[in-house]
């Protein structure tokens, strides 16, 4: 079966609704009228949009879905990401095989069990930036003294990076992540941090550790410059995700007196609840792009080789087939169904440590300051619509 | 209720292990999955068919009956 297009595509990406948490409305329209629907770019050029919890599934999982930028037909939705695409390599935007050839490298560093040994590193970092945080007094912004720092000094420990260097990543990473960037902005970012990374791997060659870096190094198989493109995915990718769930969630329970509670009162139930604050938050929120390499068929659309996709992580994770009452925050649900770490072979590979971060530090902020709230009136928050990361620009918090 | 993993399909994301440390373990050199009980009992059989579902990568295959 094929439906017909609308005759005006949906043009991407579209403004979020009156509710800041929430995905814009007409990605939800889309989901319940037009599961696979055409939408148009900032450029003109047009493409799928796919915003159903099984057809984003489907697709991610579908290997003849590339995510190779290099290929014709890729959707961009910046023009910043469209001129570097000939020029990235990291595996994120590689396929099988060299994709898990990659992935394979780094993912016993990712493993269950390894998060799990960093709790007590990570129970430190926590305190230690409370502390800082409570030592400077209200108001604080818990953006910048304790979401950010946090991930950021585990990746550098981690990879074996000095975090004495954390603000030179900070800056540059934001820049990356930045859909207002222009193409040379991020070039120039990512070419010093590429190079700074490449230094190191030549350092660690001479001076082994048991970081990330070295141990990549250590192994031979790869140049200086796949182990610098290979840590700067991992900085970047490290980097703002955690920072900006950090500090979303906190204001999602604020703004939730009633889940609010029910987490102080149950400390247990913060697993669940971060998996429930990805699944409603959703910040990667621009969709995960992909491009079809043969003529394939998604919820009863054809798709043609060379067409591209976006799947709505974001739509996915509100669809009530799956999660019922999906537009509301419940963090006794099951929601380990959701796609926020997207699907098939590229999902996250840092997601044990980025659960791990979530849940010390939101059970930490919440029992040590108890009289946490906003400092400013909730209407002053500025979100993040325009980076490729959702969250708030800064959270200013007093307690 | 038989289960079954493919080792090359498996990107190592530990979603299984999450699921069901019983059942499901990642192989220490490269994180890929390793099933520690093919058979498991029939109280783990719903967490199972979870971490089936969660599984990105379609690793996990379960043969009910
Ligand atoms: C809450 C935090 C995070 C979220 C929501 C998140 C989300 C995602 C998503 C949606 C993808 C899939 C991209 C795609 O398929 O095109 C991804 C991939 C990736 N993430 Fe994360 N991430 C988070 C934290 C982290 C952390 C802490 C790290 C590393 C330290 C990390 C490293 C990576 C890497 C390396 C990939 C590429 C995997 C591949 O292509 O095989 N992420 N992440
Ligand atoms: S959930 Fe699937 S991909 Fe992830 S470790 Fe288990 S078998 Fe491998």
């Amino acid at each position: 079966m094929t439906t017909a297009h609308p005759v005006t595509p949906l043009s991407f990406p579209a403004p979020r609704g009156a509710c800041p948490f929430d995905p814009p409305p007409a990605y939800q329209r889309a989901r319940r009228e037009q599961p696979v629907t055409r939408v148009t770019l900032w450029d003109g050029s047009q493409c799928w949009m796919v915003t159903r919890h099984a057809d984003v599934r489907v697709v991610l999982r579908d290997q003849r879905f590339s995510s190779d930028a290099r290929r014709p037909g890729f959707p961009f939705v910046t023009d910043g990401r469209r001129a570097l695409a000939n020029e990235s390599t990291s595996f994120i935007r590689l396929d099988d095989p060299e994709h898990a050839r990659l992935r394979r490298m780094l993912t016993a560093d990712f493993m269950i069990k390894k998060a799990e040994v960093l709790r007590p590193r990570v129970q430190r970092i926590v305190d230690d930036f409370l502390d800082r945080m409570v030592e400077h007094g209200a108001p604080a912004d818990l953006v910048t003294e304790f979401a950010l720092p946090i991930p950021s000094l585990v990746i550098c420990l981690l990879l074996g990076v000095d975090y004495a260097d954390h603000t030179y990543f900070q800056e540059r990473s934001r820049i990356m992540l930045n859909n207002g960037s222009t193409a040379d902005e991020i070039r120039q970012a990512r070419d010093e941090l590429t190079e700074y990374l490449g230094r190191l791997a030549q350092r660690k060659r001479r001076e082994p550790d048991d970081g990330i870096i070295s141990r990549l190094v250590a192994r031979g198989e790869l140049t200086d410059e796949e182990v610098a493109s290979t840590g700067l995915l991992l900085l970047v990718a490290g980097h703002e995700t955690t920072a900006n769930m950090t500090s979303l969630s906190t204001l999602a329970l604020l703004r939730d007196p009633a889940q609010l509670t029910r987490l102080r009162a149950e400390p247990a139930l913060v697993k669940p609840a971060v998996e429930e604050l990805l699944r409603f938050l959703t910040i990667v929120h621009f969709g995960l792009p992909r491009v079809a390499t043969e003529d394939l068929e998604v919820g009863g659309q054809t798709i043609r080789a060379g067409e591209g996709v976006l799947c709505m992580l974001s739509a996915a994770n509100r669809d009530e087939e799956v999660f019922e009452g999906a537009d509301r925050l419940d963090i006794g649900r099951e929601s380990r169904r959701h796609v926020a770490f997207g699907f098939g072979v590229h999902q996250c590979l840092g997601q044990p440590l980025a659960r791990v971060e979530l849940q010390i530090a939101l059970e930490t902020l919440l029992r040590r300051l108890p009289g946490l709230r906003l400092a400013v009136p909730y209407e002053d928050i500025r979100f993040r619509t325009d980076m490729a990361i959702y969250g708030v620009h800064e959270l200013p918090v007093a307690w | 209720m038989r289960v079954s993993v493919d080792t090359h399909r498996c990107c190592g994301s530990g979603q299984c292990v999450l699921a069901v440390p019983e059942v499901f373990d990642q192989r220490e050199e490269d994180g890929i999955v390793r099933l520690l009980d093919e058979r498991p009992s029939a109280e783990l059989h719903d967490e199972i068919r979870t971490a089936a579902t969660v599984c990105p990568s379609g690793a996990i295959e379960v043969h009910e009956a």
